[in-house]
């Protein structure tokens, strides 16, 4: 299974948080020693550290400043479900650990698994989530269209990669969106409707960015 | 009251609603992320749970200090599962849990109970029976005819070793529950598989009555049979939130602790003989075989599947117990492990007669309950999956890629469970329709609404359905593919029961009898008399103001009336890929051919076959729980290396319903197990015809795959 989403965006390495870096310092983590003389060659002067505690995150999350008070481990997907009031709960926690797609949000135009961005480093950025699209949006109903949602947990994450898919593969074919939507898992077996969903989806975005 | 409706379904021809593909209900709500499951609820206020479970897969208890984690600030409340002096049986159980005011406060803080641990000898090997010793239990020989004989007399013996082994369900969504408990009152928001059986399972635990305990569930993030009871989760969870003064607690597993504890698919291995004769005609079976669910041991597959009634037989089968989570049922419970045990067998005693093996299993379909079922199916199947043309001796392929074939087969009951429609029709003309039932995302809100509108002669948008939810006129668990015969028997006849009602109200204004009346097209109307009619809404207004039809009808499980039925058929064809450098299998096209009942939407009832081949292609490649011997630890409890299939992995997928009207007599069957079950068979069949040699082991990964091309042992 392939993923084009790459959570390590070019931003990653002016920031000095990472969950890596964090599980490693938790003695929690599989991460080699490599990786920490790494971490602890990047990481900056004690001074400018920010945490353990809460300390306060602003985040831009569907053209909104949402003001949160997070300690710097919290992940951008933690942050929606567990920290904002109300929550945002179109993205969900399945693996928790960048496997399976289920929290897909749009970061900067590009599709991420939220839970492995840390909220402090989305600041700054563009969030879009799927709460941030009207119900009726092309995928979603795409997907309704054919099926593609039976227990729907995985819906939203699939909808958000499509999206994030759609953006740089505007006229895809069937065997493009196997290998485009390969970082997203789905276990009651949807993936029929989902193939034909999002190249429908690819042609009435087309069609209604003609009529615009 | 002379008026008593009869209780069948229209003539097929004559349906307006019910056979139509309609879009599922649930669909914009959970494709526009606003479906809010249990795992979604946030209430001010609300604690977040955490667990720590054993890391011994054996141990007992010496002593358990809570006092930091008690200590720790945000932390609310603290429960001691497992006290000292108890034993453990698997690695994951639970020890203790506590709720804090963030979820980062409680993942803090539960490590900061320390257990100390007496360690004992543990037993994680399943598919050793040798090593088992005393950790097995034989269930006895069952002798059938005369297998020493037969065997003597054959013509062809094949013998063939073949193991699956323990799956685990993967939820998405875990399990658990948002649970409140607040003097002797308690509110749920759980995920679960049997909104109206919740309480009453989780009440004795808490000594409060089962009355006590509000159950709302609008979805469920999957469930795949491991969801029917509360689990030990629901108590811990409201134990904490009685003790944090009656707050609402979020007790949700992680990850890890739901594929290491929530439940599994039990594995089965066996050694098997098969003998008959030169045309491929089964005489004898033997089998020796095991299975294990973990503790304290489970699974039994019912053997031969299908061809139970091959002449002679000789059986042993023993049950073995082991230090991991007990298993829980998975959609067709035992016949997964069942088909592939057998249709192995076969497909080795065709290879050895040098026979296709479908003209096999195809000769012996009179072992059969449904010969002429499988037979016409098997006919189906060929023709869809180009079996003449692309179907080639065992062993006769060379190359570095080989194609095969294997087929499978499955049955499986069906009936329609108990269960409680109430139909309410408000002199406005309003429709509501009330079950406390769950949808799964099978369909279950979508087939109630069509029924109903069929049957009211109205529009599926014209009928309020509420489900969800332990007030309501009690549902049934959706298991064992009960649910649609269930809910639509149910529906049926409290709609049906609530509509003559409404034609005792109607029919003065014609001075006729009730029963010449007919809702049809939003009309109610004198039958043969088209003059004679009026709208939904007018006939509806005589009711009179203030009053209401109020109507029930139930399903009873053993008297299933005519609207259901049970016992339906399938074969599968896979057709595969083999790399015989890397190993690795990678399916071309997938065949099933689907014996149904009545369809009440055949979009749904397709994706329902899609879903469990999808989900079984992916435990036929992929899925294994790994246990090291050593630690007793579950090695892959992630989503990283315990492999789901994902979109590229399952090839084309070709489904055929058998939507005829001499099937659609038989009433409505459940599809959701059916069609999940032959798919490890036909392609580890399929696998074995492209290489030439018999890879024993689901699931058909390349280490597995260059095992047997290489001759080492599994």
């Amino acid at each position: 299974m392939s993923s084009k989403k790459d959570p390590q965006s070019q931003d990653k390495r002016k920031t000095r948080f990472s969950r890596r870096g964090f599980l490693g310092g938790m003695g929690l983590g599989a991460a080699g020693t490599g990786l920490l003389e790494h971490e602890a060659e990047a990481a900056p002067a004690p001074a400018s550290v920010s945490g353990p505690g809460p300390v306060p995150i602003t985040l831009n999350i569907n053209g909104k400043a949402v003001n949160l008070r997070l300690e710097p481990r919290v992940t951008l997907l933690d942050a929606m479900r567990n920290h904002m009031s109300p929550p945002l709960t179109g993205a969900k926690r399945v693996c928790d650990r960048g496997s399976c797609g289920a929290c897909t949000v749009i970061l900067n135009g590009k599709s991420v698994y939220a839970c492995t961005v840390l909220a402090i480093d989305a600041q700054g950025k563009n969030i879009e989530t799927i709460e941030g699209m009207p119900a009726n949006n092309p995928i979603s109903t795409a997907f309704v269209n054919h099926d593609a949602q039976q227990c729907g947990y995985c819906t939203p994450g699939f909808v958000m990669a499509a999206k994030g898919f759609l953006a740089e593969h505007p006229s895809p074919t069937v065997e493009d969106v196997k290998h485009g939507l390969g970082g997203n898992l789905c276990r009651c077996g949807t993936y029929m409707g989902i193939r034909q969903a999002v190249v429908e989806a690819s042609r009435s975005m087309k069609g209604a960015n003609k009529n615009g | 009251m002379a008026n008593t409706p009869e209780y069948k379904w229209p003539p097929m021809n004559a349906r307006k609603v019910i056979g139509k593909p309609l879009k599922r209900l649930d669909g914009p709500p959970k494709a526009a992320g606003r479906a809010q499951y249990g795992s979604d609820k946030a209430f001010p206020g609300m604690l977040f749970a955490s667990y720590l479970g054993s890391p011994h897969a054996h141990a007992r208890i010496t002593s358990v200090d809570t006092s930091a984690a008690e200590k720790t600030p945000g932390v609310r409340s603290v429960h001691v599962i497992t006290p000292a002096g108890k034993e453990i049986q698997w690695q994951g159980a639970e020890i203790a849990a506590l709720a804090a005011d963030s979820e980062e406060i409680a993942r803090d803080a539960i490590r900061k109970i320390k257990v100390e641990y007496e360690v004992l000898p543990h037993f994680v090997d399943g598919a050793d029976l040798a090593a088992a010793g005393s950790h097995g239990k034989a269930a006895g020989e069952v002798v059938q005819g005369d297998p020493e004989k037969a065997m003597q007399e054959a013509e062809v013996v094949s013998e063939g070793t073949y193991g699956i082994p323990i799956a685990t369900h993967c939820c998405l969504e875990p399990h658990g529950c948002v649970i409140q408990w607040k003097d002797d009152q308690v509110i749920a928001w759980p995920s679960t598989q049997f909104v109206t059986g919740w309480a009453g399972t989780l009440a004795p635990n808490l000594k409060i009555p089962a009355a006590n305990i509000k159950v709302h569930q609008d979805y469920i993030g999957g469930g795949f049979g491991s969801k029917f009871s509360p689990g030990a989760w629901a108590e811990v969870g409201a134990i904490l939130s009685q003790k944090a003064g009656g707050k609402p607690v979020k007790i949700f597993l992680e990850r890890n602790m739901e594929l290491e504890i929530a439940g599994h698919r039990p594995a089965a291995y066996g050694k098997f003989k098969l003998a008959g004769k030169k045309d491929g005609t089964i005489t004898a079976w033997q089998s020796d075989t095991w299975a294990t669910g973990g503790f304290p041991g489970s699974g039994s597959p019912p053997l031969p599947y299908v061809y139970a009634n091959i002449p002679n037989q000789r059986r042993n089968h023993t049950s073995v117990s082991t230090n991991i989570a007990g298993s829980q049922a998975w959609r067709a419970p035992n016949n997964q492990q069942a088909s592939y045990l057998t249709c192995c067998a076969i497909e080795d005693f065709a290879a050895k007669a040098g026979l296709d093996p479908m003209e096999v299993f195809a000769k012996n379909a009179e072992f059969t309950p449904r010969a002429d079922i499988y037979r016409s199916q098997m006919e189906k199947a060929a023709e869809l999956s180009e079996w003449k043309k692309l179907w080639k001796p065992r062993g006769s392929q060379t190359g570095t890629i080989r194609r095969g074939l294997g087929m499978g087969v499955n049955a499986w009951a069906g009936l329609g469970h108990n269960c409680t429609a109430r139909t309410t029709i408000g002199p406005d003309g309003s429709v509501l329709l009330e079950m406390g039932t769950q949808d799964l995302g099978t369909g279950t809100r979508t087939v109630m609404v069509q029924v109903a509108a069929e049957t009211l002669g109205l529009q599926p948008g014209q009928i309020k359905l509420v489900i969800g939810d332990n007030s309501l006129p009690p549902g049934g668990s959706s298991g064992g593919s009960t649910t649609v015969g269930g809910v639509s028997a149910a529906t049926r006849k409290s709609t049906m029961n609530a509509l003559y009602k409404l034609f005792d109200a109607v029919a003065p204004a014609w001075n006729v009898q009730p029963e010449e009346l007919e809702s049809v097209d939003g009309q109610i109307r004198v039958k043969g008399t088209p003059n004679k009619s009026m709208t939904w809404a007018a006939a509806c207004k005589k009711i009179g103001p203030g009053g209401k039809i109020q109507e029930t009808g139930a399903n009873v499980s053993r008297s299933p009336m005519g609207l259901i039925s049970g016992g339906v058929a399938g074969v599968q064809v896979a057709d595969v890929n083999v790399d015989t450098e890397t190993g690795l299998v990678r399916v071309n096209r997938y065949v099933a051919v689907q014996d149904c009942g009545m369809i009440i939407n055949p979009r749904l009832s397709e994706s329902q076959v899609y879903g469990g081949i999808i989900m079984g292609i992916s435990t036929a490649l992929f899925e294994e729980r790994i246990t090291d011997n050593e630690t007793g630890h579950m090695l892959n409890a992630d989503l990283e290396f315990y492999k789901l299939a994902g979109i590229r992995d399952i090839g084309d997928i070709i489904v055929h319903m058998d939507i005829r009207e001499v099937n659609d007599e038989r009433g409505v069957i459940g599809l959701g197990e059916p069609p999940a079950v032959a798919i490890c068979a036909a392609i580890g069949n399929a696998v074995a015809n492209a290489i030439g040699a018999r890879v024993p082991h689901i699931p058909m990964t390349p280490m597995h795959v260059l095992d047997t091309l290489e001759g080492r042992k599994a």
